[in-house]
């Protein structure tokens, strides 16, 4: 485990002393912000809460987490390091866990500092604070479930167009999977087909947590589907890591 | 086997490789490849571009799978065994590898963590290697901003950091001033007793400077092991030079 954080360590500091950190946190708020305030008409609402600011969420991180995990792997390969990380005694495992709890660290500073949200609602009304709490730990799990696809991606291909494309597709798949068109279309034509994809649509179970609902089946939901994932990866960078 | 003596004349080989084989594809890069390296040798590789060298490097890393064969670092085997071997095992990867944005130390550091050093004993050893690559002038420099030698010499002290037995350097003195080259020369020379090293080299006069031993490798395979002098018995003009093309013109026609 010690091994792990010192690699998450390494990762996270490497994401600040570049301008990658930066520029991905002020995007991410002004979208998240321009989107909550106009797409969402925060204010029009009239209501303390944050319903307008989790539903686009998601799709914000559709976008923008694959554009942080497309140089997971592909720029160790590209500066040649991941030769020298795997040749450090560590298990690939551990490099694959490192890596991906550094970016998931970096996507939990980013929702932090999205704050200025949850006082504003605080000033303006009386909001309960534990639905937002709730919606926030979604927020994270959300983030979790996309990165685990974007890291695995990652290690698929060199090139990191491709990996962007890639996870930003399968990201989709897995938001759209719960939603009407989506459904009522399968449930029509393969009934069989439409009852599975509801059960492995990330939106759905998210939805539960900006309800304030943490369900166990939920949290189990996200964990599988980040553990599935990471497999994937350290399977993924055992067969390619010297392609 | 740490009870055995250094210099015991039947000491178990540090490195041992045995009909090591890698393909891609249809294309053989190494080919049935076996070796034995003993504390105290030098071995230098050496071989045409595209021969095998790295790859046969890469496998001894446990970097790359072998398609066939087994690759032995202090009894470890590098794949059953790997993290084991690895632990023993100083690896300079083909052209010295770091994280750019981070500085001298910063890296040297994190290798150190890695290999589970902390507090005073990961500063020592810090500077330890920093002293024996000459770096300490740079130490606080991000390695994007270093010339291409002091970045090789950085790869080459994330290597030396924990003292390993075994040292497997690919092109360590590749892209040094000759007097770097005849620093690195003079380090290796140094630690060559307590070690079993292996160096792969274009540079045929490095292989008389420090090599106890040379081994030819061309398309895959191994075409010559013996001492640098006794391969310059191969040719009439006792260059190690024409021995070189003599074994290795075939395969590259």
């Amino acid at each position: 485990m010690t091994k792990t954080l010192v690699i998450a360590s390494r990762e996270l500091h490497a994401y600040f002393a570049t301008p990658v950190a930066t520029v991905f946190i002020v995007i991410f708020l002004v979208l998240q912000g321009a989107l909550t305030f106009n797409l969402g008409q925060f204010f029009d609402r009239g209501q303390a809460d944050l319903n307008a600011f989790f539903t686009f969420i998601p799709w914000v991180f559709l976008l923008l987490i694959p554009a942080i995990t497309m140089r997971l792997w592909a720029e160790e390969r590209r500066l040649g390091t991941i030769e020298l990380l795997l040749t450090l005694p560590i298990t690939q495992g551990q490099a694959v866990l490192g890596k991906f709890l550094a970016a998931w660290a970096f996507f939990a500073i980013a929702l932090l500092l999205t704050f200025p949200f949850v006082i504003a609602v605080n000033i303006l009304g009386s909001p309960d604070n534990g639905v937002i709490a709730s919606g926030y730990l979604g927020c994270l799990l959300v983030a979790g479930a996309f990165l685990s696809v974007g890291a695995a991606m990652s290690a698929v291909t060199r090139n990191q167009v491709i990996a962007f494309v890639l996870a930003v597709a399968i990201c989709f798949v897995f938001a759209v999977a719960s939603n009407p068109i989506v459904n009522d279309f399968l449930a029509h034509n393969l009934p069989a087909l439409a009852e599975f994809t509801r059960r492995i649509a990330v939106i759905d179970r998210f939805t539960d947590f900006t309800r304030g609902i943490i369900a166990l089946r939920d949290v189990i939901y996200f964990a599988t589907f980040i553990g599935f994932f990471l497999f994937l990866n350290t399977v993924l960078v055992d067969q390619r890591k010297a392609d | 086997m740490p009870s055995r003596v250094a210099d015991a004349p039947n000491e178990t080989a540090l490195i041992e490789i045995q009909g090591l084989t890698k393909r891609f594809g249809a294309f053989t890069a190494v080919d049935n490849v076996s070796f034995a390296v003993r504390r105290g040798e030098v071995l230098g590789f050496l071989g045409p571009n595209g021969a095998g060298k790295s790859t046969t490097m890469r496998m001894l890393a446990g970097f790359m799978i072998p398609t066939a064969g087994t690759a032995r670092v202090q009894g470890h085997d590098v794949q059953n065994d790997s993290v084991a071997a690895r632990r023993v095992l100083g690896f300079l990867p083909e052209g010295a590898p770091t994280y750019p944005e981070m500085s001298v130390e910063g890296f040297l550091r994190f290798c150190a963590r890695i290999r589970g050093f902390s507090g005073a004993e990961l500063a020592d050893r810090v500077d330890h290697a920093l002293g024996l690559t000459t770096l300490q002038g740079v130490r606080l420099q991000p390695v994007e901003t270093l010339s291409k030698g002091f970045k090789r010499r950085v790869g080459l002290a994330q290597a030396l950091l924990h003292d390993p037995p075994v040292l497997v350097l690919d092109e360590p003195t590749d892209g040094l001033d000759p007097n770097q080259k005849h620093e690195v020369r003079g380090l290796i020379e140094r630690m060559a007793p307590e070690k079993a090293i292996v160096i792969s080299t274009h540079i045929l006069e490095e292989v008389d400077a420090v090599c106890t031993r040379a081994i030819i490798i061309a398309g895959g395979r191994i075409v010559a092991d013996a001492t640098p002098a006794e391969l310059e018995q191969h040719h009439p003009s006792g260059r190690l030079e024409d021995v070189f093309r003599a074994l290795t013109m075939p395969e590259a026609a």
